[in-house]
């Protein structure tokens, strides 16, 4: 299949970016990656600059992979990641627009490629239990709800990849909070902390300069791991009752 | 050199926990002293960066990733091992040991894998400690399933998730020593070489990906922990990312590399469907607890298959060939990799192979299906449940068992898998090899540790399946935190180790020579041509199987092509920039190498042995044939451009039988 | 309460308050349909202008009004900002495919909303205030009352009055549909079995109102 591309190409964070157009040949049994791979080494034998894009696992899992197709961060397949998503989605002679995650908390490196350390600060600001290697009792030691434990991982099978925030027209990375604080919120073990733990990753959520929450819901629709507002709700109630409950 | 391994006298059962009450420690006002410099951030880097953090040690982290999270543990789906016998199905400590040494075809060493059986306990506490969502029963206790190669249930897992659900632990621990300064983070940064003092390793040289600075960062000692070297095979189930760079700076610093051609070929992969083909994609070994591996009897209707002028659907039961259940009945389709992976290379090199490339088997859910279909019909007192009931009750267990699995398969092959069988093929894997380490995990450089997958210790010549989320972590939280104290207690009257010293300015000025060498090169061929080309070299003389001619040969030519990467190789762009291709440059000129490495490692041992087959040593059926008398030894190998020089380690077994594995 | 989320507990708040008030307001105002020359809602109207507890919930409404706009404004500004360029434009291909029209319009719909909202009371409640009306007087009433009827019925007599009114109806049902089920999402509560029900309930309640109100220029017009 032949294909027309519109590509970001943006030389580094300072520059002004914009579009070239590219034209590739690739397989309906490629995925979008390889396509771009063929892409690249179009343009290497022209000697000219490969598109830059970030890409790892290629599994779906590490979240590593990030472009905003034809307006829909990961592609039009649902619960898909880029690199997941295959060229048989698409028609011969069609036109690919591809875009950068366009986020104000994740700024161009180059062509595709954004900074998304916003996302590990927000972690780090508490996005974990507090426990020592050695300090743990016996893993069975507490019983889990098997629904509790099925709704937690749901939260927790988030990867990272910024596609929420990317959707969302504020540029809000709460599903990607509240999925954490959700993941953490629902287990016993990580209830002791989770009031203090709601506080300080909103606090650095609103610090990196991520925007508000107004329900829209793009996010969850464009989330490769289809992670659901619910953990939204979740988080604006704990984060409410830490408010109220909290002494200063 | 000689190789002292350092493992302590004592009872099997005894040496760990003896060793660890005796050994020396550093205490808590010298730790806060001493730098600890750990590369790689996967699980057995993050979780060792995070304990050395709580310990109190300066730790600075080195990822080449944007995040700690991307690391390629992430991708593991199966599940991780623990002998915890909560199944009471009569596991044990030692059962897993046993397990372990038999599933690595007895060239591993027992006090290690002693010990990663005692600690994998502790592993499963911790992790639920950290909030990983492991899978429970209604009751709410953990849930175990079976994976190949033991007859017990111990493996724990995370839905398809595993390894994402664990390393998201480890990485959440290590944030929470970011954040409170015990650890130092550094993103984008991939270390370029080893930096030795006085014998020592006291630092490393990382080059910044955003801006490609060359930097220099010096500490007390340091650990590696940047996972196997699988993509000298150009294709495998690793990471696009994944390289040995790290891990072969240090061996071109005088590190040993261990056992570098037991490789991994892991049998339920999603076939090669084009030349274009980047990596291959992993079916979890889980799904061999509910699919049968079959292949057609006659080669007429394989070819048929083949053709696309019928599906496995229309071969009928008797035609149809369930070759691991037959050859070996006692563990049948749960064999380990090793087994599976030979066994389908056998089928398909017979003519049997099912894809239009020949080389794939099937994996069929269609008994299962219907057997719980049936189960589930009797649980919901469907009496008499039609053909089409039991059909859509069976799918949907399959589908909370495997459900991810099965997607993920329908979306990279456009086929459903519900309703014809899976195709597969074996696909590199996991290296068991790695740098040599002694008990402590220390290579033969002194304050140089090893851990994960980067080292060679606990696997032999093949890695049980969830085994090794197991040891990443068993050598990350439970092990590095003690015996690293015993290269440590003896620095703690050393200094801050500076960076401005001759050592630290000549190896970053190699580094930038090397990398502006590379950026500089204006030939006519991609980076990626030559990987591929190195790669299907690899796959050809050294995958899997190999031959004494073959080998010679695959050296020869991964010689030839290292020098025309040399003179040929066209990298775009500038040193000073954001560049993967230039990343991608060095590390495939680090596998160019590596590569030869392997087929010397692979030539020199004239047996055959879990992931090392070799085809003139096997048995009338067809099963690897080991040579207990010549080879029961650890080959740790110093690298030399021209000749590399092979040292052993003598394997003893004082606790186990050395017996031809069987799976019968 | 100056926090991403406080701001948008502060938004659902004085908006699900607001959404009271229209209930009271619409009660009030059904009073115009009742056909007796203006009696029941003049005298009811003077009740609410003179009743001193009324008086005061009425400043608490003003601040809450402003309160709901002022947090919207800001709100709005900064995601603007946030999300690296203009709303729904940022990609070259429009992303927002996702997510109600209404959702994504909430601060302008919200503002033509408050623009609509001065003109309604400078129309009716500051010709009051000033005293401009003429003056009734009611059996029972020690005072005379002014004409507000009189305005009202006067007003929706302008086809484009009424036209005028229609129209910030039909935005504000909109601005209610996601607003109502969008304030409890906020405040976190969210149920798998209750939440359908509240959103469903928000549609209902949103129309309703909105239809509630806009009879009542309509019946004006063409009956009056």
């Amino acid at each position: 299949m032949k294909l027309k591309l519109r590509v970001w190409r943006q030389k580094d964070a300072n520059s002004k970016g914009g579009f070239h157009s590219h034209d590739v040949e690739a397989d309906e049994h490629m995925s979008f990656l390889e396509m771009m791979d063929v892409l690249n080494e179009q343009l290497i034998s022209e000697k000219k600059e490969p598109v830059a894009f970030e890409h790892d696992c290629r599994e779906g899992i590490c979240g590593t992979c990030n472009m905003v197709i034809n307006g829909r961060p990961h592609g039009p397949q649902k619960g898909t990641t880029v690199c997941q998503l295959h060229m048989r989605q698409f028609k011969d002679g069609d036109e690919i627009v591809i875009e950068p995650w366009r986020v104000a908390a994740f700024p161009i490196i180059k062509d595709l490629v954004v900074d998304r350390s916003s996302f590990d600060h927000i972690i780090q600001a508490g996005g974990y239990i507090s426990v020592n290697t050695g300090q743990a009792p016996d893993g069975n030691a507490i019983p889990i709800e098997k629904d509790i434990s099925s709704e937690a991982f749901d939260a927790a099978a988030c990867i990272g990849c910024g596609a929420c925030a990317a959707a969302c027209p504020n540029g809000s990375a709460m599903l990607f909070t509240s999925a954490k604080v959700a993941h953490l919120g629902k287990l016993p073990q990580g209830k002791v902390e989770h009031e203090g733990r709601v506080q300080k990753m909103v606090a650095q959520m609103d610090k990196e300069g991520f925007g508000f929450c107004s329900n829209i819901g793009a996010c969850e629709v464009e989330c490769p791991k289809e992670i659901s507002t619910e953990n939204i709700a979740m988080l604006n109630r704990s984060y409410l009752g830490s408010m109220l409950s909290s002494n200063d | 050199m000689s190789l002292n391994n350092n493992v302590p006298s004592g009872a099997l059962s005894e040496k760990w926990t003896n060793y660890k009450s005796k050994m020396d420690l550093v205490a808590p006002n010298n730790k806060r002293r001493l730098d600890v410099i750990v590369v790689g951030t996967g699980l057995a880097g993050a979780s060792a960066a995070a304990t050395l953090g709580e310990l109190g040690y300066n730790v600075k982290a080195f990822t080449f990733h944007d995040s700690p999270r991307r690391a390629h543990s992430i991708a593991a789906q199966g599940g991780i091992n623990a002998a915890k016998n909560y199944q009471n199905d009569g596991d044990s400590i030692w059962r897993l040991f046993y397990d372990t040494i038999k599933g690595g075809d007895y060239r591993s060493r027992e006090s290690n894998v002693h010990r990663l059986a005692e600690v994998s306990a502790d592993i499963i506490d911790q992790c639920v400690a950290q909030g990983v969502p492991f899978a429970r029963e209604y009751g709410g206790l953990l849930h175990n399933r079976s994976f190949g190669g033991v007859q017990v249930s111990r493996t724990f897992y995370a839905r398809g998730q595993t390894g994402q659900q664990l390393l998201i632990g480890a990485y959440q621990a290590l944030s929470r020593q970011i954040s409170n300064g015990n650890v130092k983070m550094y993103n984008r940064h991939e270390m370029l070489d080893l930096v030795k003092v006085d014998g020592k390793a006291r630092g490393i040289i990382t080059r910044n990906l955003l801006n490609g600075k060359i930097e220099k960062h010096a500490a007390h000692c340091v650990i590696l922990a940047t996972g196997g070297y699988g993509n000298v095979f150009y294709l495998s189930t690793n990471a696009m990312g994944s390289n040995v760079t790290a891990a072969w700076r240090a061996v071109k610093r005088g590190a040993y590399m261990a056992n570098p051609c037991y490789t991994q070929i892991h049998p339920t992969c999603i076939p090669v469907s084009g030349d274009y083909q980047s990596k291959l994609t992993l079916m979890s070994e889980s799904l061999r607890n509910d699919g049968r591996v079959w292949v057609p009897k006659k080669a007429e209707d394989a070819k048929a298959i083949r053709e696309r002028k019928k599906t496995g659907l229309d071969i009928p039961e008797e035609d149809r060939d369930y070759y691991l259940e037959r050859r070996y009945p006692a563990f049948g389709n749960l064999v380990p990799r090793d087994v599976a992976s030979r066994a389908a290379k056998i089928a398909c090199d017979k003519g049997n192979g099912v894809a239009p490339t020949g080389l794939a088997v099937f994996l069929d859910f269609a008994s299962a299906i219907q057997r719980y279909g049936r189960s589930s019909a009797l649980s919901q007192n469907i009496d008499n449940p039609d053909a089409a009931t039991i059909i859509k009750l069976g799918e949907k267990v399959v589908e909370e068992k495997y459900g991810n699995l099965f997607e993920m398969y329908e979306k990279i092959t456009g086929e459903n898998p519900y309703k014809q069988p899976m195709k597969i093929y074996p696909a590199v894997h996991y290296t068991m090899g790695g740098l040599w380490v002694d008990y402590n995990l220390q290579t033969n450089i002194p304050g140089l540790f090893a851990l994960g997958e980067a080292n060679f210790s606990d696997h032999g010549a093949n890695r049980l399946g969830a085994s090794a989320l197991m040891q990443g972590l068993a050598d990350g939280y439970f092990v590095i935190p003690y015996t690293l104290g015993t290269f440590l207690s003896h620095e703690i009257r050393t200094p801050t180790i500076s960076n401005d010293t001759p050592e630290f300015n000549e190896a970053a000025n190699a580094v930038k020579e090397r990398i502006q060498r590379l950026a500089n090169s204006q030939g006519n061929q991609s980076v990626e041509s030559f990987h591929r080309r190195l790669g299907k070299i690899m796959w050809e003389y050294c995958g899997m199987s190999r031959n004494a001619e073959g080998l010679k040969k695959g050296r020869q030519m991964i010689r030839e092509l290292r020098d025309e990467f040399y003179k040929d190789v066209y990298v775009p762009g500038s040193d000073t920039e954001y560049n993967p291709e230039l990343e991608k440059a060095a590390r495939v000129a680090d596998f160019l190498e590596l590569g030869e490495l392997m087929m010397c490692d692979a030539l020199d041992r004239n047996e055959s042995c879990g992931g090392h087959f070799r085809e003139e040593y096997k048995s009338p059926e067809g099963e690897a044939q080991r040579n207990d008398e010549g080879y029961t030894y650890v080959s740790a190998w110093e690298w030399d451009d021209h000749n590399p020089v092979l040292h052993k380690e003598e394997l003893t077994f004082e606790n186990v039988e050395l017996k031809t594995r069987s799976y019968k | 309460m100056t926090s991403s989320i406080g701001r948008k507990v502060i938004m659902s708040l004085t908006g699900l308050f607001l959404c009271s008030f229209l209930i009271v307001h619409l009660i009030g105002n059904f009073q115009l349909l009742v056909g007796d020359g203006g009696e029941a809602f003049n005298t009811y109207a003077y009740f609410m202008t003179h009743n001193p507890l009324i008086k005061f919930t009425s400043y608490g409404l003003y601040a809450m009004i402003l309160l709901h706009a002022i947090q919207g404004i800001i709100l709005y500004l900064a995601n603007k900002k946030k999300s690296g360029g203009n709303i729904g434009s940022k990609y070259a291909v429009s992303t927002y495919k996702n997510g109600s029209w209404g959702s994504k319009n909430m601060a302008l719909l919200g503002t033509f909303i408050l623009f609509f909202i001065c003109i309604h009371m400078g129309d009716f409640w500051w010709k009051m205030k000033m005293d401009d009306l003429p003056m009734l007087t009611y059996d029972g009433y020690n005072e005379p009352i002014a004409d507000l009827y009189g305005r009202v019925s006067a007003a929706f007599n302008e086809l484009w009055i009424v036209i005028v009114y229609l129209i910030g109806l039909i935005a504000l049902a909109f601005h209610l549909i996601h607003g109502f089920g969008s304030a409890f999402q906020t405040l976190g509560l969210r149920h798998k079995k209750y939440t359908p029900m509240i959103n469903g309930i928000g549609v209902v309640f949103s129309v309703a109102v909105c239809l509630g109100f806009a009879v009542i220029p309509v019946v004006h017009y063409f009956f009056n």
